[in-house]
């Protein structure tokens, strides 16, 4: 009678292969596009994807939308860059500390913001990052101003140096895979489910004991974290920094990126991400136009795909299997 | 268990609740009954934690709770369930269960997120306690369901299970036989006392009066924010004031 | 000297404020007739100063018509926007609706780059340039152009609220959105003018300040920020909280950036926004019962 179900460890060996399948995926990739200009790109689809996680565990896990991410990305790669440059000391070193200041500032600006919900969240979080964005300008005896930041360090291990597309392609992502798997973890375990729980409904969550405002703030931080991190790697492997990366159109952009792949969706996130990164290589003649594009995008997703492509594209799916069978039945 | 002292609440200058004072027993199922608007469920909301009370206290098994959020109250053994149920439609049946051993368990955001030896080892035995609650409710064959997809009664019994994986000492239900059939209803009050078999103390605010008479030990009228009476079922269905409360309500 | 410049910084930050202001109460009749904060505003704003470009430009239309024909251009588009984006919504939650007042606003900008490019326009002001002394500083005939046309606006405003059937109805959508649809209100004719009048209050505001600061497809993001800045610090209120939000936060900025330092002027709104999220989220002057948080 009752179907029998799935257990954990059945459910973590399916999750796990699909990601060893993923992984192996994505370090054979450079052998199809060995040395070309879309290796640069594939670049950035890591480090996009990485914010699109990022801000993916804030809006789409706990419910909390932001639109500031754009100035934790920047935060960290503006402080990865200051330390190895004016303060010369070592990336390595640069990244973790920009990472905790980051995230220790989050976790502070939390507990105000986070106590704001919905449209009063969205705008509060938008004028952070323009805040931040106004301070990377200003700021000019540290940042450089609007010209930018140059002769940042590259990584280096040993003695190989991530100067290359293809070195920098696995060190992004080999970090791009780790903040997945670390994802996909928190997801389905205790805390990420309070997350969604906490989404769904707050005040059931609440009875239930979760700590809901103290959870938000906490995942608000790592989000940062993780933001940080991009930016740091994005820092090191560009060697060149300018405040108009880190502005409020890029955040809008990780809004596009996450709604398009699919909200509560790591394998979303990465659709999202790549797609985004990718369109704009394919749209070269109609250059400054993409952003219609992305307007365009996100107004059809919300409509009439909510759940972004990573469910969107099975449903679809089935529906015209559906209506083939229906239609060869009659 | 549970005492409640002088609890008044005003609204913007309305008494919705008038220094209403009762005490719960360990172990019993007791009914919080009375016509509309007689502050049935605004005396939940300050028990729960969801209010906070203009006057008077609570106590749980001794302790003063006044003001407590609710997240804290369950950390002290006490849930309760919403006469709307709120259900994590987003997830499966069974992760619902599983977020109510949210305070039985304790692992943190990087212990499951870098999934290590202990956090793993919590994370089956979470996974074992919830299939263990589907099962005493009956619904575990709908475990892998997505909960938002439930028909209302089962949604009822998930909303259920999911209090009882918190292992609570009280449980309060506000109107659980509403939206029920009477078949569910049947099988919700055996439920009701096999719960307090379990040694749960069950406190229930309910419209369905067949119900309440059948499965409370203890009742309480409410009227108009005050306390109208306080009995066994035989002992309220043959007080006067209850029977003309009820038919003054009848108009 | 020093107050002369004080004076001359308080008079600009006025005309602008009322610039903010009028937005501001643009984001409050949406907000309070729908639940939505329209993050498309401040593109009504950019298409109300392009549009009476294009009418004087291409049609050769004369300033005293070319502005009506902005006008109800924009309102048009804001009119589309409610019907095709706002309307057809599924699933409204507020994240969705956030989402897709930023999708339409993208939209709206990168079609206003297609049609009017990426250039700054110049639009001349009602009338003339000459500069008009004020104890020891001076402003220009636009402002006071703009101080009046919101006053007229304020007033409209506040006879439409008060006195008129439509008005009124609006208002008791804005208290209960239920029982007015029980009372036999048509609430969605009531979001769709509540998007009327947002839309052709923020191309005015666009029409007369454009001749100050110049116009360009991109200026309607900021316009529009600081616009909620106003409505925010107003409380949401669709009359005179606002007005004084606005007024409060353009001296604010002005004198700022004119004391201070002219870099951060953007900063101050933002400050002050979120300062008065965290603290005062019912806004400077509400009752502490509003459900903002």
């Amino acid at each position: 009678m009752a179907k029998p179900i799935r257990s954990g460890s059945d459910l973590m060996k399916r999750n796990l292969l699909l990601f060893a399948g993923f992984s192996l995926l994505v370090m054979l990739a450079p052998q199809f596009f060995r040395g070309g200009y879309l290796m640069n790109v594939l670049v950035f689809v890591g480090i996009n994807t990485m914010l699109a996680i990022a801000l993916n565990l804030l809006l789409g896990y706990a419910g909390q939308i932001s639109l500031g991410h754009a100035g934790f990305f920047g935060l960290g790669a503006y402080l990865s860059g200051i330390m190895t440059t004016t303060f010369s000391m070592n990336p390595w070193e640069a990244m973790p500390v920009a990472a905790l200041v980051v995230g220790c500032l989050a976790y502070l600006i939390g507990f105000p913001v986070l106590k704001l919900k919905g449209h009063y969240l969205a705008m509060a979080t938008l004028g952070l990052g323009i805040i931040f964005f106004i301070i990377f300008n200003e700021t000019y005896e540290w940042t450089g101003g609007p010209s930018g930041l140059s002769g940042i360090p590259n990584l280096q291990l040993g003695s190989i140096v991530f100067d290359t597309d293809v070195k920098n392609y696995y060190l992004i992502w080999g970090v791009t895979l780790a903040v997945m798997l670390f994802s996909m973890n928190l997801a389905q375990s205790r805390v990420g489910r309070a997350l969604r729980a906490v989404h769904d409904s707050e005040i059931a969550a609440q009875v239930l004991g979760v700590n809901a405002r103290h959870l938000k703030v906490q995942i608000f931080a790592l989000s940062a974290i993780i933001c940080s991190l991009a930016g740091s790697l994005y820092a090191h492997t560009m060697t060149f920094i300018s405040p108009t990366t880190f502005g409020f159109n890029f955040s809008i952009e990780l809004l596009t990126m996450v709604v398009i792949g699919g909200l509560g969706s790591i394998y979303g996130s990465f659709l999202g991400a790549a797609l985004l990164t990718l369109l704009p290589e394919f749209l070269r003649g109609a250059n400054d136009y993409d952003i219609i594009v992305y307007g365009g995008l996100l107004v059809i997703m919300v409509m009439y795909m909510p759940g972004g492509l990573v469910r969107g594209i099975p449903a679809l799916f089935r529906k015209i299997v559906k209506r083939e069978a229906e239609s060869g039945n009659a | 268990m549970l005492e409640l002292s002088g609890i008044t609440q005003i609204f913007g200058g309305v008494t919705a609740l008038d220094a209403v004072s009762f005490s719960i027993a360990k172990g019993d199922i007791t009914g919080v009954i009375g016509p509309n608007g007689a502050g049935k469920t605004t005396l939940f909301n300050i028990i729960s934690g969801i209010y906070k009370q203009t006057a008077g206290t609570v106590l749980l098994e001794g302790k003063n709770v006044s003001g407590f959020s609710p997240e804290r109250l369950a950390r002290h053994a006490m849930v309760r369930t919403f006469q709307n149920i709120e259900l994590f439609g987003g997830m499966t049946v069974q992760e619902n269960v599983m977020v109510g051993m949210h305070t039985k368990s304790s692992s943190g955001l990087l212990a499951c997120a870098l999934r290590m030896p202990w956090s793993s080892a919590e994370e089956r035995r979470i996974r074992e306690g919830a299939v263990k609650w589907l099962e005493f409710t009956g619904i575990l064959d709908l475990a892998e369901h997505a909960a938002g997809s439930l028909p209302f009664g089962k949604g009822r019994l998930l909303e259920i299970a999911r209090a009882l994986a918190a292992l609570p000492r009280l449980i309060l239900m506000d109107e659980p036989a509403a939206g029920l059939n009477s078949q569910e209803t049947v099988a919700l009050a055996q439920l009701i006392k096999r719960i307090r078999d379990l040694g749960i103390t069950v406190v229930l605010v309910e419209h369905d009066m067949e119900l309440v008479m059948d499965i409370c030990d203890r009742i309480v009228v409410l009227n108009l924010g005050r306390k109208l009476a306080e009995g066994t079922p035989r002992e309220i269905q043959e007080c006067p004031e209850v029977i003309a409360a009820y038919l003054g309500d009848d108009d | 000297m020093q107050f002369d410049q004080i004076l001359q910084y308080t008079l600009s930050g006025l005309s602008t404020g009322a610039i903010y202001a009028l937005i501001g109460i643009g984001f409050s009749i949406i907000y309070n007739a729908t639940g939505i904060i329209n993050f498309a505003q401040g593109e009504f704003v950019m298409l109300g100063g392009l549009f009476t470009l294009s009418c004087l430009e291409f049609l050769k239309l004369p300033l005293w018509a070319a502005i009506p024909c902005a006008i109800a251009a924009s309102t048009l588009v804001g009119m589309l926007f409610e019907r095709l984006a706002i309307r057809p919504l599924r699933q409204p939650t507020p994240i969705n609706l956030v989402i897709i007042t930023i999708g339409g606003s993208i939209l709206i900008r990168g079609l206003a780059m297609l049609v009017w490019g990426k250039d700054t326009h110049a639009v001349p002001s009602f009338s003339g340039d000459t500069p008009i002394a004020i104890g020891g500083a001076t402003i220009l005939p636009q402002h006071l152009w703009i101080f009046a046309i919101t006053l007229i606006i304020i007033a409209v405003n506040k006879v439409y609220f008060y006195h008129t059937i439509s008005g009124k109805a609006m208002r008791a959508c804005s208290y209960n959105r239920r029982a007015a649809g029980l009372v036999g209100i048509d609430v969605r004719r009531m979001v769709m003018f509540s998007f009327i009048i947002s839309s052709a209050m923020g191309a005015v505001a666009g029409i007369i300040i454009a001749p100050l600061t110049m116009t360009a497809y991109d200026v309607g993001v900021m316009l529009g920020l600081k616009g909620f800045c106003a409505a925010i610090i107003g409380g949401m209120s669709s009359g005179l909280s606002t007005v004084i939000g606005g007024l409060l936060l353009g001296v604010l900025e002005s004198l700022g950036a004119g004391l201070i330092s002219s870099g951060y002027k953007d900063a101050i709104a933002f400050i002050i926004l979120l300062l008065i999220l965290f603290f005062r989220p019912q806004g400077l002057f509400g009752k502490a019962d509003s459900e903002r948080v």
